[in-house]
């Protein structure tokens, strides 16, 4: 059971560190500097070309392997939670830059205009007509996510899905896996639901 | 006084020359309308003008100041700090009236002037005032999407003109409409213009134009083709001038 709240830790740590970082990622990929905009693309390009799990694995024998550093076990839980982190601000960066890109140039023109600064154009006026555009994609990925955290069993994390099949190989049994099952269901229910209504809540305007 | 003027202003896209060295000088007090078929130039010339566009030749200022001239064949502008001065200047009323769909009507003639240095309490007051001038009171707390596109465009006067600009450029503001709502934004043109409001005005509504307008231009592939009074150019002995109202007309 302690399992439930390892799988929920690595939920909510993610996206508290993803969501934040897919932004700076997007803007470095629209970055006018040419090199600039090339390094955030590779970035992207390899975190979403290559499996999750194998960042994982990297991540967390990166410190011994590439610099002799031995690391305690604690540092299993760190390793899962930087990976997903990274992995996801990648996809979150470019949902954010399809939102950005979607907002019609005439506000930029309007801001600009109407004098509002660069900056101001884009956290007053872009940012939050962005965050409402792309909430579906988010969804989607936020509910990704919750499945994806059963990957950490890679290296052995305690979380549900690692315990579920450990209890099920003991016990010679499916049933820890079908609550295992049924507990990922319920939660992205839950998820579904959350983000219902944040999407409700942004109802007041159409873009 | 002179507020605006562009001189052998000069744009080309992908190597197309949209505007072939225009000149165009407005005073104080002015109600100047450029009209000419699709594809003349008329919306370049007023991009180039409020600095959405920047030009390929030629110079502009505003009130003896100048935002841009031309060093060496190229087009210099002014510092950044000096064309946020300049940019306070002139307001621009949009064919699509880019209201800023997430703010509520108040917050969109609010904000900007808020940007510009405004306590809240100061730009409530001449929004509301703003507002009420032009029929909206009712409408502050209403979300854009929320009104007809009359509406959303009379709001976008507002916003403009809550910054008190010296010059209103307006970028063919009625072509988005039905002709049901063309008549409530040309009546609140034509209400600043009885005010003395300088400004400039993209169109194609031939009548409205000539009613309002002081001077009129008639540009065509991005030159001036003709100058002058209303009564000049609907009197025009030029034949493109004649077949380009006539057909309009008919």
């Amino acid at each position: 059971m302690s399992g439930m709240g390892v799988t929920v830790s690595i939920f909510l740590l993610t996206l508290l560190f993803s969501i934040p970082l897919g932004l700076p990622v997007s803007l470095a990929r629209m970055s006018r500097s040419k090199l600039v905009s090339i390094i955030a693309g590779a970035y992207v390009s390899v975190m979403r070309g290559t499996p999750l799990m194998l960042q994982i694995i990297v991540i967390y024998f990166l410190p011994y392997y590439g610099f002799g550093i031995s690391v305690t076990s604690d540092y299993r839980f760190v390793a899962v939670i930087i990976a997903f982190s990274l992995n996801y601000a990648a996809y979150f960066a470019e949902i954010y830059r399809s939102g950005i890109q979607s907002v019609p140039k005439g506000q930029y023109e309007a801001a600009q205009i109407l004098g509002y600064s660069r900056t101001q154009t884009f956290v007053k006026i872009i940012m939050p007509q962005m965050f409402k555009r792309v909430l579906p994609s988010m969804t989607n990925e936020i509910i990704t996510l919750v499945k994806d955290t059963s990957l950490s069993f890679a290296i052995a994390t305690a979380e549900m899905f690692t315990m579920a099949k450990q209890i099920a190989a003991s016990e010679a049994s499916l049933a820890p896996l079908m609550a295992a099952g049924l507990f990922y269901y319920i939660f992205n229910l839950l998820v579904a639901h959350v983000c219902k209504k944040v999407e409700k809540h942004y109802d007041y305007y159409r873009i | 006084m002179e507020l605006v003027r562009a001189e052998n202003c000069r744009k080309s896209f992908d190597g197309e020359e949209i505007l072939g060295g225009i000149t165009l000088s407005v005073n104080e007090g002015e109600v100047v309308s450029v009209i000419g078929p699709s594809g003349s130039g008329k919306s370049t010339l007023l991009r180039c003008c409020c600095m959405l566009e920047t030009m390929d030749g030629g110079s502009l200022s505003f009130a003896g100041k100048s935002a841009a001239k031309e060093e060496g064949g190229k087009v210099v502008y002014a510092s950044h700090a000096e064309l946020k001065e300049i940019r306070k200047t002139f307001g621009l009323v949009f064919q699509n009236f880019n209201l800023f769909p997430h703010y509520s009507v108040l917050k969109n003639v609010m904000e900007p002037q808020m940007i510009a240095g405004k306590s809240k309490d100061e730009a409530e007051k001449k929004a509301l005032e703003c507002l009420e001038k032009l029929g909206l009171s009712d409408k502050a707390k209403s979300y854009p999407c929320q009104l007809s596109g009359g509406q959303q465009q009379r709001v976008s006067i507002a916003r403009a003109l809550a910054l008190e600009p010296k010059v209103l450029f307006f970028d063919e503001p009625t072509s988005a409409l039905d002709p049901e709502l063309t008549g409530e934004v040309l009546k609140v043109i034509r209400d600043l213009a009885a005010m003395h409001m300088t400004m400039i005005i993209v169109t194609h509504e031939m009548n409205f134009a000539r009613e309002v307008s002081d001077r009129m231009i008639f540009m065509e592939h991005g030159v001036i083709r003709a100058e002058g009074t209303p009564d000049e150019i609907f009197g025009s002995d030029d034949e493109r001038l004649k077949s380009f109202m006539g057909r309009l007309r008919g």
